[in-house]
């Protein structure tokens, strides 16, 4: 299928860009890595009037690490984060090879992901658990946007019309832990969204106390959502058998998803309370064989 | 590895196959790929609702999209007495809708414009005002006396279609009730779509001044689909030209005649210019054929040692909104009365009642022949219960009730007669793959420990290759099938058959049969198929009925051009023909191999140095109307894993020993077996078209009708036995269907036998994790 | 800055199998269309429009990415590289010739896509495992292969590609 005529313009500048949004307002839609946008356009559920390519912009596309962040670039790709490892931010390329397929992570960008705001994305739940902030730019302002206050609701964001998302920041861990992460997503095929998707990671000290941690659910409810309640347990504790379990049993009650052909309320939330388990288990194995090898 | 095609004696052998260099190259010629001068593109408007009345239509705003030629509605195809079409089950379907809607994406107006873009701009801009009505979506809700009337065009007021009977049912219903071991199970297949990765899609091109029609078109049966549309549009049937082009994959959706065809056929008659439609795929999910959409209940009488008694079957059958089944004219179930599958049942009974719904129209043999994939799995499905209350290994059940190899040809009870098999050798093979003994001491192993592990067996037989014509026949054309073959004077040969493939390989198959029975290379003889101007009458390629019925025509159109070539042999040998023999390579005078001569020189002789008298040239025509169907057969076996806290199920292992017959070409047998294992996965794991209680299709794209990747499909390990057909030429059955028919109970008896332990006997397909994770947790298994 | 109106063609230019290659165009053209009808070369198949089966797989600055979910203008002076770029004038591409051998192909349709993910493939990774190459190969949607015969050739050409790096 065909999409609805539109007007297409390529800024070469961030001013531009703003400007543009600025001008054609709610009737523009950035163009980023197109990998939602056009199919949605192709089955004429969207029909914007004029499509922004942002592609063209310089030093978007940008991973730039200092000691006290990752920054990535709105329009990194999700197969950069997938061949290039960020040895403090392990999460990020255990994340990566779960999005849709590998033909769509050499297109789709992180940026345009996060501004889609499916609650079923993947790196919604990731970024929550790795407590991330969005930079939100027009010409008027800069504004810093926790992710937790990004999303508003399906496909609805914090974003202005006339604003673009331009950089993903990442808190670095704490310098005197080690760090772990995984994500797990129950999907019924290679480029499915998430039935369920659960982002756990944790910074565990020399003597296995944790010292850092976050939990993110991808589609238990209308946003990507942190598991806050369950992921502060953790903190300032050993990984106990007995306390991931109770951490998994909390992250469950977390979100608020539904039942539908993917399944029912319950068996989602029991698949957040198996995966967080499955990772808590799985982290404190890993320091166990980091800690041995270290001694 | 693979042979080349210029290997001698080729039957048998896995020589590479011949169309592939244009594809890999590609050089392809698919439907859309073909550009004709002044071509027109067309699309359609459908409806939001599955049952909704028409009020309005207004096309005002569409016309003001540039490049608009024409719009059609069902009130002008009414003006022309074409706003309805017949189906193949005799039945009518509505071209575009007049009156009211049945199903959702029914198709209610087309557009024609100079650009894709632009007639589906106008499709967007058509306005209908409907009076949405009460959806029936349940096959069982729509037999209900007080069932919202579906089809107020038919006489009979009411939702049933037909009832379909076969096999004796007093009788058998009497040996069920004294049968001291009864098993009963409610067995549903549910609602799938072939889906090819090329949908369908036609082009129609009328030329004013030669009053000729060259439709291109997706087509698994290009000849029928000439005879249907003259038929239909009164066109002469010799100006019709049909043309299908290199197909990409079929399964039996390109079987049916859509109504997109029609409506681009009306259009490039109305404006002279070719006129091109190409389906979405949404469309093509949403509206093209579907298959299954059984709800079968069956029950198996047995002795206390495990021997079967006689089976009954009670089945509802949604047909959607119109009977659209692409089935042979007498079986408005198909072949269905396979159900007794590979057991020796004294007596049985089936019956079907179809019934209409708001759905979709179909529906088709999706790699099968004509409701064999139900039947099959069905009975293989219940004869796991019935080892089950037994407490019988599965294989043991099995083996007791086997057809005998002595008792071939065997008369089933519900009328069919078996050609050939030998079911425990099959069986044994697999078995010995598998390694059955070792896997079950493992088993054992491992529910000791906790894991939920599974062996799943399925032993089936399919029914494949209609013909014979006597019993078999679409629209009173009877289910034969042709062969054409021309040898040229320097012993290169061309066949053109009435089968249309769709990736199957007959390019290289077929030229291996003829050059087995001719002498020459597979290199030598060039296949044609898809166009009716040229190839002799044929019914097409579907239901695995290629091999059984082109392939026999093939073997004896060669077999005919030997007859006369033996004639020139004997002139060239200078001997009488009495006197000369085919050694399998060339012909020889008997009792003396050294003096003989091959079919290069017999060609040149034909056209150049004949006997006195005889007419020169070298062809044959043969029109094969097969004897009987042919019976291919399998052993199946899956293992599967359950990760207790998901519900996912992992298949470990699956092994499949396949029987049928004579094989032409291993590596294209492989081939087949691959693919139709990997759909028999996606039917038993993932594939469904379901739909809400308005009748909204909720799978009508790829993001949510799920076909399996390259991650999900098992690793599948391949075994054969030969039997050969007795009657076919060649002794060969047809393939293509098996693995899709045998394998989906394979996987789910394996799963339930993972299950068994807790009591579990049945579950429903597709075997979705949250669906497989309720059953565990209904029996306190989940972690 | 690059303005194009709606409703209006506009020039494209690429560089396609090394070949400078320019047409007219509207801004809602996707690549995949653009290569097919607007450049003539139909290798590249469209079999969905959600982005699902990978048909209209092509090299883009050398990636694979499915060309239905590319605009047309996006291209512009870009690189792409189609099934019509693989064979050179000494033959069939290694990958082109295991298809053939392995019996990689039924129907056809899914295979230029399938052979463009695997150019790319084992351009990055010349050594791949048969897990490897399911991960890679699973944006692309096959119905007749069950991708047994794919996965094997694309480890077959990998191991003829290393030993015979000349190819390459």
């Amino acid at each position: 299928m065909f999409p609805s005529a539109f007007s297409y313009v390529a800024p070469n500048t961030l001013d531009e860009t703003y400007e543009l949004l600025e001008q054609y307002g709610d009737d523009a839609k950035v163009l980023a890595g197109g990998q939602s946008l056009l199919p949605m356009m192709k089955l004429r559920l969207a029909a914007p009037g004029m499509l922004v390519d942002i592609g063209q912009v310089p030093h978007l596309a940008t991973q730039h690490e200092s000691p006290d962040a990752l920054r990535i670039g709105a329009l990194t790709r999700h197969a950069i984060l997938d061949s290039k490892q960020f040895d403090r931010y392990p999460l990020l390329s255990q994340t990566a090879p779960w999005i849709a397929d590998p033909l769509v992570r050499n297109r789709g960008t992180m940026g345009g992901s996060l501004a889609h705001a499916d609650p079923a994305a993947d790196w919604g739940a990731t970024l929550l658990a790795l407590k991330a902030s969005v930079q939100l730019a027009s010409h008027e302002r800069q504004r810093l946007v926790a992710l937790h206050d990004f999303f508003v609701d399906v496909y609805t964001t914090a974003l202005e019309p006339q604003e673009l998302l331009t950089e993903i920041i990442v808190p670095a861990p704490l310098a005197d832990s080690l760090v772990f992460g995984h994500y797990f997503k129950l999907e019924r095929k290679v480029g499915d969204f998430a039935v369920v998707g659960v982002a756990v990671t944790a910074s565990l000290t020399d003597d296995g106390t944790v010292s850092e941690a976050g939990i993110g659910l991808a589609a238990m409810g209308s946003i990507p959502l942190a598991a806050k309640k369950a992921a502060a347990l953790l903190i300032g504790h050993r990984l106990t058998p007995e306390l991931i379990k109770e951490v998994a049993q909390v992250a469950a009650q977390e979100g608020d998803p539904q039942s539908d052909r993917r399944g029912s309320e319950e068996y989602k939330r029991s698949m957040v309370r198996v995966y967080v388990q499955r990772g808590l288990a799985q982290i404190h194995q890993e320091w166990q064989v980091a800690n041995q090898s270290i001694a | 590895m693979a042979m080349e095609a210029t290997e001698s004696r080729p039957l048998g052998k896995a020589i590479k196959r011949k169309e592939d260099p244009r594809f890999i190259r590609r050089q392809g010629r698919y439907l859309d790929d073909i550009v004709l001068p002044g071509m027109l593109y067309m699309a359609l408007a459908r409806s939001p609702y599955a049952h909704a009345r028409i009020k309005n239509i207004r096309l005002d705003e569409a016309y003001k999209v540039l490049g608009v030629k024409a719009i059609l509605t069902g009130a002008d195809l009414e003006k022309m007495n074409l706003s309805w079409m017949p189906t193949l089950a005799g039945d009518r379907q509505m071209v575009l809708a007049t009156g009211k809607v049945l199903f959702q994406y029914q198709e209610v107006a087309a557009v024609v414009a100079e650009t894709r873009a632009a007639a589906e701009d106008a499709v967007q801009r058509i306005e209908v005002d409907y009076q949405p009505l009460d959806a029936v979506v349940d096959p069982y809700a729509a037999m209900k006396p007080d069932a919202p009337l579906l089809r107020e065009d038919r006489e009979q007021k009411d939702n049933h279609i037909f009832h379909w009977e076969v096999g004796d049912r007093e009788g058998t219903e009497n040996t069920l009730a004294s049968s001291p071991i009864v098993v009963k199970e409610f067995i549903r297949m549910p609602r799938v779509h072939p889906a090819p990765v090329e949908p369908c899609g036609c082009i129609a091109d009328y030329q004013k001044s030669t009053g000729k029609m060259t439709w291109y078109v997706t087509s698994q049966a290009p000849h029928a689909h000439r005879t249907v549309l003259a038929m239909v549009s009164g066109l002469p049937e010799h100006m019709i030209h049909v043309i299908s082009p290199d197909i990409g994959g079929g399964f039996g959706n390109k079987v049916p005649v859509y109504p997109g065809y029609v409506c681009s056929i009306v259009l490039s008659l109305q404006l002279g210019r070719p006129v091109k439609w190409i389906e979405t795929r949404t469309e093509n999910i949403a509206t093209t054929n579907f298959a299954r959409d059984y709800h079968m209940t069956a029950e198996i009488g047995a002795t206390e040692e495990g021997i079967v008694t006689g089976l009954k079957v009670i089945t509802i059958a949604d047909h959607g909104a119109f009977d659209a089944a692409a089935d042979p004219s007498k079986f408005p179930a198909g072949l269905f009365s396979i159900v007794t599958g590979s057991y020796n049942f004294p007596i049985a009974f089936a019956e079907v009642d179809g019934v209409y719904t708001n759905k979709a129209p179909g529906g088709v043999a999706y790699r099968c022949s004509f409701r064999v994939t139900e039947a099959s799995f069905l009975i293989e499905r219940v004869m796991n219960t019935l080892a089950l209350r037994l407490n019988l290994d599965p294989v043991e059940l099995r083996r007791r009730n086997f057809i005998q190899p002595d008792q071939f040809p065997y008369q089933s009870p519900l009328g069919w007669t078996y050609d050939s098999g030998n079911y425990d050798l099959t069986l044994d093979k697999a078995l010995e793959l598998v390694g059955y003994e070792k896997l079950r001491e493992e088993q054992a192993e491992r529910r000791a420990r906790g894991e939920l592990v599974g062996i799943g067996i399925s032993t089936f037989t399919e029914i494949v290759g209609a013909g014979p014509s006597n019993t078999f026949d679409i629209l009173g054309i009877k289910m034969f099938d042709s062969c054409e073959i021309r040898i040229h004077p320097t012993g290169k040969a061309i066949a053109r058959l009435g089968a249309r493939h769709q990736g199957q390989g007959h390019e290289t198959t077929f030229a291996q049969v003829i050059a087995e029975e001719l002498g020459l290379t597979t290199a030598d003889v060039l296949i044609e198929e898809g166009d009716t101007d040229t190839a002799p009458y044929g019914l097409g390629t579907y239901a695995s009925r290629s091999t059984p019925t082109a392939g026999g025509a093939a073997a004896l159109a060669a077999r005919r051009i030997r007859q006369k070539a033996i004639q020139i042999a004997a002139h060239l040998l200078e001997v009488s023909a009495d006197d000369v023999e085919w050694n399998g390579e060339k012909f020889v005078t008997k009792g003396l191999e050294s003096r003989g001569v091959g079919m290069g020189e017999v060609a040149l002789a034909a056209y150049t140095n004949l006997p006195q008298g005889m007419e020169p040239g070298l062809e044959a025509t043969y029109y094969y109307d097969p004897p009987n169907l042919t019976f291919p057969n399998g052993a199946y076996i899956a293992v599967v894993s359950i990760d207790r806290g998901t519900g996912q199920v992992a298949v470990e292992r699956f092994v499949a020993v396949d029987d049928c017959g004579t094989v032409i070409n291993p590596m294209v047998v492989d081939g087949q077996i691959h693919g139709g294992l990997t759909e028999g996965f996606g039917i038993a794991f993932m594939q469904e078209i379901a739909f809400d209680e308005d009748g909204n299709n909720l799978a009508p794209n790829f993001m949510e009708y799920l076909v399996p990747t390259a991650v999900e499909a098992p690793h599948w390990e391949t075994g054969r036995t030969v039997t050969p057909s007795p009657h076919h030429p060649i002794g060969a059955k047809g393939v293509g269907e098996s693995p899709n028919v045998g394998s989906p109970a394979a996987f789910v008896n394996a799963v339930v036998d993972a299950l068994s332990p807790y009591g579990v006997t049945n579950l429903e397909i597709p075997l979705f994790p949250w669906k497989v994770w309720n059953v565990l947790r209904e029996h306190g298994l989940t972690l | 800055m690059e303005h194009r109106n709606a409703n209006e063609s506009s020039l494209v230019t690429v560089v396609i199998n090394g070949e400078t290659r320019q047409a007219m165009t509207e801004p809602r053209t996707l690549l995949a269309y653009f290569i097919r009808e607007n450049l003539g070369m139909t290798g590249t198949h469209v079999g969905c429009d959600t982005t699902s089966c990978g048909a209209c797989t092509v090299l883009m600055d050398g990636v694979p990415v499915k060309s239905c979910t590319v605009l047309a203008v996006q291209a512009d002076h870009h690189a792409l590289m189609t099934v019509e770029g693989l064979e050179s004038i000494g033959g069939l591409h290694p990958l082109q010739q295991a298809f053939w051998d392995n019996h990689g192909l039924q129907c056809g349709f899914c295979t230029p896509g399938m052979l463009m993910t695997s150019t790319a493939l084992l351009r990055d990774h010349p050594e791949p495992t048969e897990t490897e190459v399911r991960h890679a190969i699973s944006g692309n949607l096959c119905r007749c292969t069950g991708y047994v015969n794919i996965v094997k050739a694309i480890v077959n050409a990998s191991q003829k590609m290393a030993s015979e790096p000349a190819e390459v």
